[in-house]
């Protein structure tokens, strides 16, 4: 493409998205889509058309993994590197790929046709191993699979043309077709009861905001997304902050390795959610809200650009929505780029306003000063659902589900050791056991409840309850057999939170290199039970002085291992009673220094006799 | 600690900048009293080269950067009831450590050695040669921690520590106190 080309499209591009320095995430995925990088040029061409510095567009472009600096591939293809995956065989995997285009991971062919790269969980647990290629998903790859989609993909076969059978449900609607599954292995009473929509928010119509903010606090709803933060009480907060303009953002950036759930919420009850913004959007006075779709549902997007649309020709979105005079809201979709932390809320925001996915400083709270510096409600997926059904059917139906403090259902996305991996819509307070029983894993060894940032459980905890009581989650639980390497799972985590760190706070950014070096240090059996207190405290102070939620959880694979398995610790630590460190291997730290110097150490080695 | 009525007290400086021995002997005249305690072992203070026998208490100035170093540090190690790491080298590598931060070369031993010795423009070595003496010990591929290469009982940070805190820590451990050093000396901003 010759230079003015190049100019030629990206201004165009800047011009769809009205020269907007707000939208520069679109702006680029769109350049990164066309040019397959984002060079120097074009960051300066970025720069100059929307009015900001190019080290400005350089700072976002870094941040996010889906854009790059350097030309990727026509086709890219990210295998997923989450331990699920890993444990299903994505080694094997990628070495088939890597074998057949001839490039190793990180690379991109000469050519310019391919790129191997890995990605953080693609929220597809349930079908590992998966990769995406472009924005196609391709699950359970085998062997074989992997083979014959890389020598399809090397005679020139587009990615969308590789798939041999959609998935179920909607994964086979039009604008979709996906070979993924849903695998909702059991539809409860909330979520996946009838699709029939629309009720709630008929009845919201009907009421004052301060009715339907009272509905949601008396329902006991609390967030979906992890933290649990009750519903209600975010939203008249919200309310109450007095603002010319206030924003709902349906938080669908599912991150957290293990979490699939939304993807499947959002494929077959999207207009639950919608309608549950809007319902938010009528209870807090607001009329734009944003659907942060994450990266790796790309694929969700056309569909659910047209069931907006959808809602808009039926009235339910746009003007005087239900024929009410003055409510107006419309909802557009934000595309992520591949980044974990933009599930906090503030870096969603960060994100949202085309900004570094940086945490913001709290307070003020989003829902005090959030988007724009407006009031903005940012809500999960499944919360959104949920209050679309609390207000169709009521606060004390939905409250009477469920325990005292965690009122209703829980869509619990299960994968790992287990025979019936998928989606299960549960009541609180379903225990684990019951949970391993449905799922097939009743042998499960450990299992890993809320993801990485969650606690990984033992055989004697199963009797424990999922609920915010005792067991929060988010909704992932990975399940493990006893043939899985417990250290391995929890310096897996710690890589994964290494990568996915901002590196804006020291605790977070060093605190958990030096956390993975010494589990590797005990792996090795080079540690001394003072590496545990070393663990223990260091875990401590990255929780405690880390500046979001990420480094706040990020140790907590090491701390709830050492609580739940100090055994698998134990046994491979080793004494030293002369005080010297098994770790420290003169041989090898003098094996250079000698090849420089030509002679060998008279201190060391013992036969010199020089 | 031994039953001896003198304690004995060994100290030595590896990579470090004798800083930390300074600092001690800023201690001035309380160093009178601390005789009266203590028997110097092996020390650049009495310039006695090698530990004669079994001391209480080791201080060690200076992380590790050599052989020689690792040598000297491990016989402090077996020698030494007590071991207590003096001033930021010992405890993290201090100065020292900056060359491991060439990391990310094929062979960083020999770009630092380059970088010291051949290659900077601020160097003024006539033969062009970097020092290869027999004599000389052999440099490790980086520096490490008193910590990293044995077990260190006692840290006592600053850069140096003051003389004030090196006599607190001192007369406790000769009295077989548990350390209890005042925040005012071990606050540095």
């Amino acid at each position: 493409m010759t230079t003015d080309n190049q100019h030629d499209l990206i201004t165009d591009i800047c011009t769809r998205y009205g020269n907007d320095k707000g939208r520069m995430l679109d702006i680029l995925t769109a350049v990164q889509e066309r040019l397959r990088c984002i060079d120097e040029t074009s960051m300066h061409t970025i720069a100059d058309t929307i009015g900001c510095s190019r080290i400005e567009v350089e700072g976002v472009v870094t941040f996010y993994s889906f854009f790059s600096v350097e030309r990727k591939g026509d086709i890219t293809i990210r295998l997923c590197d989450d331990i699920v995956d890993r444990f299903a065989g994505m080694k094997e995997i990628s070495m088939i790929f890597e074998e057949e285009l001839g490039i190793k991971l990180g690379q991109t062919s000469d050519d310019g046709r391919f790129s191997i790269d890995h990605a953080a969980c693609i929220g597809m647990c349930d079908q590992a191993p998966a990769a995406l290629i472009n924005d196609v998903v391709i699950t359970s790859l085998t062997p074989e699979s992997a083979r014959d989609i890389a020598q399809k993909l090397k005679t020139g076969t587009p990615p969308q043309e590789l798939l041999n059978s959609v998935g179920d449900g909607n994964n086979a609607h039009e604008l979709i077709r996906a070979m993924v599954n849903n695998n909702i292995r059991r539809f409860g009473e909330v979520l996946f009861d009838d699709a029939n929509t629309g009720k709630g928010l008929k009845q919201a119509l009907h009421q004052s905001p301060q009715d339907i903010i009272e509905q949601v606090i008396e329902s006991g709803l609390r967030g979906c997304g992890g933290a649990g933060f009750p519903t209600g009480r975010k939203w008249s907060m919200a309310a109450n902050t007095p603002a010319t303009e206030r924003y709902v953002i349906c938080n669908a950036d599912e991150g957290e390795p293990g979490t699939f759930k939304d993807r499947v919420l959002l494929t077959e009850r999207a207009e639950l959610v919608i309608e549950g913004m809007t319902i938010a959007a009528r209870a807090i006075a607001s009329t734009q809200g944003i659907i942060y779709l994450r990266g790796e549902y790309a694929y969700l997007k056309p569909y659910l650009e047209a069931c907006l649309q959808s809602q808009r020709d039926s009235n339910f979105l746009g003007k005087n929505i239900g024929n009410v005079d003055g409510f107006d809201f419309d909802i557009r979709i934000q595309l992520g780029a591949g980044a974990y932390i933009c599930g906090e809320e503030s870096s969603l925001i960060s994100s949202c306003e085309g900004l570094r996915g940086e945490p913001k400083n709290r307070p003020p709270y989003p829902v005090e000063k959030g988007y724009l510096d407006c009031p903005t409600l940012v809500n999960n997926v499944e919360t959104f659902a949920c209050i679309a059904r609390i207000i169709e059917r009521g606060a004390q139906w939905f409250n009477s589900i469920g325990t005292d403090d965690s009122s209703g259902t829980k869509l619990i996305s299960i994968s790992g050791d287990c025979d019936r991996p998928g989606v299960y819509e549960l009541p609180y307070g379903t225990t684990v056991h019951e949970l391993l029983k449905l799922a097939g894993a009743e042998q499960a060894a450990a299992v890993q409840v809320g993801g990485p940032s969650g606690q990984m459980i033992d055989p004697t905890a199963y009797g424990r309850k999922i609920c915010f009581e005792d067991l929060p989650t988010g909704g992932a639980i990975i399940v493990f057999g006893s043939h899985r390497n417990i250290l391995e799972i929890v310096e897996y985590y710690l890589d994964f939170f290494i990568s996915e760190s901002c590196g804006y706070c020291t605790p977070c950014r060093v605190g958990n290199v030096f956390l993975k070096e010494r589990i590797g240090k005990i792996r090795k059996g080079f540690a001394e039970l003072m590496d545990l207190d070393y663990l223990r405290e260091l875990s401590n102070t990255v929780i405690q002085t880390s500046r979001c939620g990420l480094g706040q959880t990020s140790p907590k694979p090491v701390i709830s291992s050492m609580d739940n398995f100090p055994l698998v610790y134990s046994a491979l630590l080793k004494e030293h009673p002369d005080g010297m460190r098994a770790s420290f291997d003169i041989q090898k730290t003098l094996e250079e220094s000698r090849h420089l110097a030509k002679r060998r150490s008279h201190i060391f080695d013992t036969s010199y006799d020089n | 600690m031994s039953d001896s009525p003198k304690k004995r007290l060994a100290t030595t400086s590896l990579a470090g900048c004798f800083g930390c021995h300074m600092s001690l002997l800023d201690i001035d005249e309380r160093i009178l009293a601390l005789i009266e305690q203590v028997e110097f072992d092996r020390s650049p203070i009495n310039d006695i080269k090698k530990i004669t026998r079994r001391c209480d208490v080791g201080l060690i100035e200076g992380g590790c950067c050599n052989e020689e170093n690792v040598h000297t540090l491990q016989e402090f190690r077996r020698k030494c009831d007590v071991l207590v790491a003096v001033g930021q080298c010992a405890i993290m590598g201090g100065l020292p450590v900056m060359r491991n931060a060439i990391m990310h070369s094929d062979d960083p031993l020999k770009e630092c050695l380059y970088e010291a010795y051949i290659d900077s423009p601020y160097i003024q070595n006539d033969n062009h040669q970097i020092p290869n003496d027999p004599a000389l010990p052999l440099i490790l591929d980086r520096v490490y921690s008193c910590s990293e290469v044995v077990k260190i009982d006692y840290q006592i940070p600053g850069c140096p520590p003051s003389g004030d805190m090196l006599w607190q820590t001192l007369t406790s451990l000769i009295e077989g106190r548990p350390e209890n050093l005042p925040l005012e000396l071990i606050k540095y901003d």
